[in-house]
């Protein structure tokens, strides 16, 4: 079977997730990235690439920080961006997923940006759009969030240069994280030489040693040596369950120190996708150190963004 | 009836650097008559690029020069997608109120260089922009004209010119027919 995210032609035409995606499409993403990054020292930060096309941003889920910075890339292509937040409007009133994009469909959209609390639903929209439309996942469920796993990519490269010999330290809620699953299949097909997923064994899915990923449950044997650490956000509706008994015993085993982060490599990078819980998977002197290039993750994602809207969009019919 | 044109072999090709030779010497005579202080070259991918190095250096111009690489900026996007290997434009000046030489290997359509010009201007408002080419080869679609050429070369419409570059930095021009 095709990879449903290519055509028939091999090319990208939607973005649902970095699994199975050929490590010379991930590379293209990357490599396109790092063209648009410039462009922000420049008087005209646009470029007319996707000039006359409509981007409509459905956002069936909360999020600032990604659908800002959707809404900025395809700006930046000189796309037309319309925003929806479903989880006010139609879906509210019954409306069926597909119905929503049959409608936005015949308002004559080129591109869906799809957030979805339902894993899967990018993909349910991506066989249904017409050819000439193109879907990028911006967040389904517990799946998929491979633009955050491909900015996480485009900055480890541009930090450490090359992922062959790097050892990557995923640390935190590996079983409810989207972007866990987009980096870890990013980083095994990039080559990276270890990656090790970092948490308590109620919150690290099985199967992860079949992925070739080594699974730590002691934090400092985990992160010890690491060239890169990526903490995942622990989300609060997890906390107080049966899963984890509170968030000052987490911060305990789990939280980033300054302490701990000098078990790893003295050029260590550490990177959160946000939004951060400060004093729960992360100390505020970590946050804000000197090896934190969180904010950077930020920059680099508009371009990583606009990278994948003008890759998809340039797919053939 | 379609008028005949020569079919060129490598050896009834213009020697690239003969071309080179001319190209030099128009762009030469042209920055003669620009105000000293406020001329860049800006070289477009790939071949315009190494051509606008080489000038630079043979010209011993104190400006930095520029490259653009139009794939963000060209006409039929919606045809061909963003497939080839995209370089990053490098504009390290500030264009507004200089006079700017953009320099390419082979001039045909002309739609490479409207795209070209879009780009420079999202940099700023240049005072000027003049057009260097190593190749005329005719076929213009768009009222474009270079005022510095190596020379007219007009191949059969499926074949196109590759520049390449030797190690030592010597310029090699061949020719390329597409199979349909």
């Amino acid at each position: 079977m095709r990879n449903p995210q290519l055509n028939r032609h091999g090319e990208l035409t939607h973005l649902i997730t970095t699994e199975g995606l050929p490590r010379d499409i991930l590379t293209h993403i990357l490599d396109t990235a790092q063209t648009f990054v410039p462009l922000a020292d420049r008087d005209v930060k646009k470029v007319p690439l996707l000039r006359g096309k409509s981007v409509f941003n459905l956002f069936f889920e909360n999020s600032t920080r990604t659908r800002t910075t959707f809404e900025i890339a395809a700006k930046r292509l000189s796309a037309d961006v319309f925003n929806l937040n479903i989880n006010v409007s139609s879906a509210a009133k019954g409306e069926t997923l597909l119905d929503t994009i049959a409608n936005l469909s015949a308002m004559q959209a080129d591109l869906f940006v799809v957030r979805h609390e339902a894993s899967g639903a990018p993909y349910l929209i991506a066989q249904h759009v017409a050819p000439h439309v193109h879907v990028v996942n911006a967040g389904d469920g517990r799946h998929a969030h491979p633009t955050q796993g491909l900015l996480d990519m485009y900055t480890i490269r541009h930090f450490k240069k090359d992922f062959a010999n790097l050892t990557v330290a995923v640390v935190g809620d590996i079983l409810h994280s989207r972007v866990a699953r987009s980096n870890i299949h990013a980083l095994t097909t990039l080559g990276v030489a270890e990656v090790r997923a970092v948490g308590p064994l109620t919150l690290l899915p099985s199967g992860l040693d079949q992925m070739g990923v080594r699974v730590f449950t002691d934090m400092k044997e985990g992160i010890k040596g690491a060239d890169v650490i990526i903490m995942l956000r622990l989300q609060n509706e997890r906390m107080g369950g049966a899963l984890l008994p509170s968030a000052h015993e987490y911060f305990k085993h789990y939280g980033l120190t300054e302490e701990k982060l000098a078990l790893a490599k003295s050029d260590c990078i550490v990177m959160h996708p946000g939004p951060m819980n400060r004093g729960v998977e992360i100390d505020s002197a970590v946050a804000d150190g000197p090896h934190s290039v969180i904010l950077n993750q930020v920059t680099f994602g508009i371009a990583v963004r606009m990278a994948v809207m003008s890759i998809v969009a340039g797919a053939s019919a | 009836m379609a008028p005949i044109t020569p079919a060129y072999t490598p050896a009834t090709l213009p020697d690239a650097e003969t071309l080179y030779g001319n190209l030099l010497s128009a762009v030469r005579h042209i920055i003669q008559s620009l105000p000293t202080g406020l001329v860049h070259l800006v070289g477009i991918h790939s071949g315009g690029a190494w051509l606008a190095q080489r000038l630079h250096k043979d010209l011993g111009l104190a400006q930095p020069m520029g490259t653009l690489d139009i794939s963000f900026y060209r006409d039929d996007f919606d045809k061909i997608g963003l497939h080839a290997q995209v370089m990053p434009s490098e504009i390290s000046f500030p264009v507004a109120d200089k006079h700017l030489i953009l320099v390419d290997d082979v001039l045909y359509t002309g739609r490479t260089i409207r795209a070209a010009m879009n780009e420079l201007f999202d940099y700023g408002r240049p005072a000027s922009i003049r057009l260097a080419v190593l190749v005329d080869r005719g076929g213009r679609e768009l009222p474009i004209a270079a005022v510095a050429v190596g020379g007219y070369v007009e191949p059969a419409p499926a074949a196109s010119f590759v520049l390449s570059q030797t190690d030592t930095g010597a310029f090699v021009l061949n020719i390329e027919t597409k199979e349909h």
